[in-house]
């Protein structure tokens, strides 16, 4: 399974992630390597075998609806890399272009 | 006497007495660690001011219990070293990662909390590898960690940091985390015991994630005593963490008793599977573990060949979930709300593709978008639904061969011993393979325990043994049964 440059490209974006032409064509190499080992799974078959998600047999753990404290908001704050001069919400970059 | 050499039993007994002192203690592993880390590199974090002032508040307390006859917490005044993947209120916790190479916690985790009611002390972080993907500790942000039996050998991974500091004695027991093989794998590199709880036995509150449905954390300990303990300490129900197993924590230290019997094992049924003796197996560490199993004989236990069909397709479904799962773990790292951010641009979403791209590491990267990859529109099927349902063939497989009454499987924890530094950088698939024999139980959610068997090339050769879903008692009594028998595990590197 030999991936493209511009399929690499495309995964980089969904994962949000900024990678220069060397590791593009790296990881072309790479992902497509790895992917190669990996289809060796279509050797089995597994028309009648449900997926195991999480090998605990667990649904909807609920809790008791009742409120309980919080960290306060400076120690939640504390370690933002940019936060309002007032200490009350994280800041980011521009989201809107103009 | 040399006390950082004391195993945390050792050290409780000659407390309880009141022949030493805990500042001693401490004071004693953090001299061993300026003696010693700056080659073997195991820490990233060192608390040693801190650490001095918890060990004269655990002197105080052992004079009361002295005093009034009275119990003290199971680790009261022992120097613990934890892998930075495992979050400490106020001390910088980076999971080996540039991204997080500011993050203070505001939070201890889950099995930080119950150490610290158990009266351990905080020496330090340890490295490992970049959000623990890795098996050599190389792909660590900040250094790379060296196998203290071979300074140009890596220690294992992910969790190299902590076990390079139980076999140099920098500390007195360790907590590593094992997604597919993190705890053992290292473990097994450097002559140290590594046991994987089974999945759900311990909260994964509070550690930094990387695949959830594998991740445990596990202790990394000089002897077998010392993980029983380390494991009853951490192990339990944790209200805010919904896979932790609502179940009573059994005594794993009374699970030991009657080792010192002369057949400790009659009666115990040892399956020895044909799939991890196949090639690619050094000859050197399937000598070592066959010894090891004729040693489980020797003390009553009856062995038997058992077959895992799909011991083969463990990697490819592991490298498939794992980097699926991780890619949506890892997505929370954009730079907004703790961490590192790179600020190339004035547009949010740039930021934070800058952010990504040079917070994290080659692996981590690679995993990510290998995970993006299998869970994308058109792949999903192919990749990530096929490999979980290779997984339930994994699974099964396990179960067949306990409910046929074998009792533990056993076999090599890593297919080789510790790899010269740099070796297989390069080569993804070469590193993975370092993991073929650990990833199947990570799947199947069982526990597992590597202790040390032999020596290969002058190099630790670790022995698995594989019990089943919440039943670690059992698998600590055969482990300690053989490390009573062997001598093994008393080894030490010169430093």
């Amino acid at each position: 399974m030999a991936l493209t440059r511009v399929q690499v490209q495309h995964i980089a974006e969904l994962a949000k992630l900024k990678l220069n032409d060397d590791e593009i064509d790296r990881m072309t190499s790479q992902l497509s390597a790895i992917l190669d080992y990996a289809a060796r799974l279509q050797e089995l078959d597994t028309e009648q075998i449900p997926p195991t998600a999480s090998v605990v047999p667990l649904q909807n753990v609920m809790r008791a609806d009742r409120v309980v404290p919080s960290l306060p908001r400076d120690q939640v704050l504390a370690n933002a890399p940019d936060k309002s001069e007032d200490g009350e919400f994280f800041r980011v970059k521009a989201i809107l272009k103009e | 006497m040399e006390l950082y050499r004391l195993t945390v039993h050792q050290a409780r007994a000659l407390l309880e007495k009141g022949e030493i002192s805990t500042t001693e203690l401490t004071r004693a592993v953090l001299d061993r660690i300026d003696a010693v880390d700056a080659r073997v590199k195991a820490y990233l974090t060192i608390v040693a001011d801190r650490a001095l002032d918890q060990a004269r508040d655990a002197d105080a307390q052992w004079a009361e219990h002295r005093k009034n006859g009275t119990r003290a917490p199971a680790l009261l005044g022992i120097p613990m070293a934890i892998k930075d993947e495992v979050c400490t209120r106020g001390v910088r916790t980076t999971a080996g990662s540039k991204i997080l190479n500011n993050f203070v916690p505001p939070y201890d985790a889950t099995v930080m909390e119950k150490l610290n009611a158990a009266g351990g002390i905080l020496i330090g972080k340890t490295n490992q590898d970049e959000f623990a993907m890795g098996s050599s500790t190389e792909n660590s942000r900040y250094f790379v960690t060296r196998n203290p039996w071979d300074l140009e050998r890596v220690p294992g991974g992910s969790s190299g940091g902590s076990a390079a500091a139980m076999a140099a004695d920098e500390a007195l027991c360790a907590l590593g985390t094992d997604t597919g093989g993190s705890v053992r794998q290292p473990a097994s590199f450097t002559n140290t015991v590594g046991l994987r709880p089974t999945y759900g036995r311990v909260s994964r509150y509070g550690v930094v994630a990387f695949a959830s449905s594998l991740d445990q954390v596990g202790p990394i300990t000089k002897d077998v005593r010392d993980a029983a303990t380390i494991l009853g300490v951490i192990a339990g129900h944790d209200p805010r963490e919904a896979t932790a197993a609502n179940l009573p924590v059994p005594d794993y230290e009374s699970a030991l008793a009657g080792a010192q019997l002369i057949a400790p094992l009659q009666g115990v049924r040892v399956g020895v599977p044909r799939e991890y003796f196949a090639a690619g197996l050094q000859p050197g560490v399937e000598r070592a573990v066959r010894d090891a199993i004729r040693v489980l004989e020797s003390l009553g236990a009856t062995t038997q060949e058992v077959t895992l069909p799909h011991t083969d397709y463990a990697l490819p479904t592991y490298y498939l979930l794992a980097p699926a799962e991780a890619s949506a773990n890892l997505a929370r790292y954009d730079g907004v709300k703790y961490g590192y951010r790179l600020e190339e641009s004035n547009e949010m979403w740039e930021v934070m593709r800058a952010t990504r791209g040079d917070g994290f590491g080659a692996e981590v990267k690679r995993r990510i978008m290998l995970g993006t990859y299998a869970l994308s529109t058109g792949y999903y099927d192919a990749y990530y639904l096929k490999a979980q349902k290779v997984r339930t063939l994994i699974k099964q497989d396990f179960d067949r061969v306990f409910a046929a009454g074998v009792d533990v499987i056993v076999g090599p924890t890593s297919p080789s011993v510790a790899f010269k530094i740099g070796e297989r950088v390069d080569d993804p698939l070469q590193m993975y393979l370092a993991d073929v024999f650990t990833l199947s139980q990570a799947l199947a959610g069982i526990p597992t325990i590597s202790i040390p068997c032999g020596f290969d090339q002058g190099l630790p050769v670790g022995l698995q043994i594989i019990a089943r879903a919440f039943d670690e008692e059992r698998m600590l009594r055969v482990a300690y049964a053989y490390e009573q028998a062997t001598e093994w595990h008393t080894r030490k590197p010169s430093l």
